[in-house]
């Protein structure tokens, strides 16, 4: 396991509703969180990448603003975009270049601010995050593009509404105990029971996705500050190392998709791919984030890293496996479904979160004595997979 | 006509697979065929990924798939709000041939593994699409 690249500074926002600034003042206090997490002065930074989805802000090739705003000119910068996996592929980006010898340490700043707009012109953007020739004509969104795997992966695999309820359950007794997510509620069964009146969980989104089953859109920023081995033990004194990246693509169009009852191709791909290059596979995972930016999303993760075998997500699941106490804890800072999915800084949020797991300061989240971490993010439907595997010193 | 006519609402205004919304007009939903290789491709390339011509026929789409998976959705997307609720669906004809689209308003009880067939369907504004119904 090569030790080249570090993280050596991490930072997040709260992820919230309605964040009062503009998106150069959200991704500015993700910044300072980080640097201040390096001790690092801007001349320190060799160049910054920045990593949204467009058209939820009107600022065009943001990156430059940005950078500005941040303090990092004349230093090289430029904007990266796999929609909701924007800034795991910022960071590996900014591994690669730390990597070739062009930088010696790099800023990777995701960021979005949704509340710009409505929650209709929001799914209408997500919707195009699809084939706007072929599918955006017939009223796609992302709840409904979901919703096509859960159909065909309930019906085979014997996974029930009940069992993506409890994906729920799990991410809000976490959302409950992270200060930064924007859901900080528990939830409970009754909330998922249409037969109660105030079941807050059970109304239908796209069948059988319920808006329990959906994440919540906020406004956030997340900062990961990448360095080379030189720099790393010069600025952090627990730098934790990128040990493995993977990454694929499939297809957009949901007519040339295979089997829809199997889950993401694009998680399996990337995850052999991290695995290899990391020389560990599943077992030798400590703590896990994956992309639940919908609850059977989560269960599909499972399978594509390997966690459980392909069809039997629900397990882990049914046995509380993957909480805090499990044999493999994922997602115990609340995930998507609890701290919130601002598109751009998601990826970034979750690599923060194993970057603490690893230092042992995730606070009333921290697992015991983790080794080995992993982050899975899922750029639109399954069509941007990204895996990045994390060791500590 | 334009590609602007296809769909609800089309975000495309042109594209060398035009001829399709012509199709659908004639009462047709039909792929493309590489005259080359023999791939064939729905919805309709005008240029095949397979050996890189640009040399397509058109075929028309099996009369019978099965219906693999679908949803209803019960909010839309901003344009699409006076539609909902509304069901997408994925039909596989085999052959690695697959289609997405809406079922017809009059589609009951969908299940996966249902015989179903695609057909054109023309809107009152003039929009024209294909759709899923029953086999």
């Amino acid at each position: 396991m090569a030790k080249d690249v570090a993280v050596i500074g991490v930072g997040q926002t709260y992820f919230v509703r309605g964040y009062e600034g503009s998106i150069r003042e959200l991704a500015f206090e993700a910044f300072r969180e980080a640097m201040q997490d390096a001790n690092l002065t801007a001349k320190d930074v060799d160049a910054s990448i920045f990593c949204s989805a467009p058209e939820y802000d009107k600022q065009r090739s943001p990156a430059g603003v940005l950078a500005e705003y941040l303090g990092l000119v004349p230093q090289p910068t430029f904007y990266v975009e796999t929609v909701c996996s924007s800034s795991t592929v910022g960071v590996k980006i900014g591994y690669s270049m730390i990597k070739a010898g062009l930088h010696d340490i790099v800023v990777v700043c995701g960021f979005q601010k949704m509340s710009e707009i409505t929650s209709a012109e929001s799914q209408e953007r997500m919707g195009r995050g699809g084939d706007i020739q072929w599918e955006a004509p017939f009223g796609t969104m992302m709840p409904a593009y979901y919703a096509l795997y859960a159909q065909a992966y309930l019906a085979k695999n014997g996974l029930t509404l009940d069992d993506l309820r409890d994906v729920r359950v799990k991410a809000a007794t976490y959302g409950q105990i992270n200060e930064r997510a924007v859901y900080r509620k528990g939830v409970k069964p009754a909330d998922f029971d249409p037969s109660n009146p105030d079941a807050k969980m059970a109304g239908p989104v796209a069948s059988p996705l319920r808006v329990g089953d959906c994440c919540a859109n906020a406004d956030g920023a997340s900062c990961i500050i990448l360095a080379n081995a030189e720099k790393a033990k010069i600025f952090q004194k627990k730098p934790v190392w990128i040990l493995g990246i993977g990454a694929a693509s499939e297809v957009v169009n949901m007519a040339a998709r295979p089997d829809f009852s199997k889950g993401l191709q694009v998680a399996k791909a990337a995850a052999g791919v991290a695995y290899k290059m990391a020389g560990v596979g599943p077992k030798d995972i400590s703590v896990a984030e994956v992309h639940d930016c919908f609850t059977i999303a989560e269960i599909m993760a499972y399978e594509g890293l390997g966690f459980a075998p392909e069809g039997d997500g629900k397990s882990l699941i049914r046995e509380k496996a993957t909480y805090k106490e499990g044999k493999i804890p994922v997602n115990v800072d609340g995930g998507l479904l609890s701290k919130g999915h601002p598109i751009g800084a998601t990826g970034g949020s979750q690599i923060r979160t194993i970057v603490l797991q690893l230092r042992d300061e995730a606070g009333p989240m921290q697992v015991k004595d983790p080794q080995i971490g992993l982050n899975h993010n899922i750029g639109g439907v399954g069509l941007y997979g990204n895996v990045t595997i994390f060791g500590r010193d | 006509m334009g590609f602007d006519k296809f769909g609800r609402k089309s975000f495309t205004s042109f594209t060398k697979t035009g001829k399709f919304v012509d199709l659908l007009a004639e009462g047709r939903v039909e792929g493309t065929v590489c005259k080359q290789c023999g791939a064939k491709y729905f919805p309709p390339r005008a240029d095949c990924a397979q050996c890189l011509s640009k040399e397509m026929d058109w075929f028309e789409l099996p009369k019978k798939g099965t219906l693999e998976t679908f949803t209803t959705a019960m909010y839309a997307p901003f344009g699409f709000e006076a539609d909902a609720p509304y069901t997408m669906a994925v039909v596989d004809f085999g052959a690695g041939i697959k289609a997405f689209a809406r079922l017809s308003k009059d589609f009951a009880d969908p299940k996966i593994g249902m015989d179903v067939t695609v057909r054109p369907l023309k809107y009152d504004d003039g929009q024209i699409t294909f759709e899923i119904a029953k086999a």
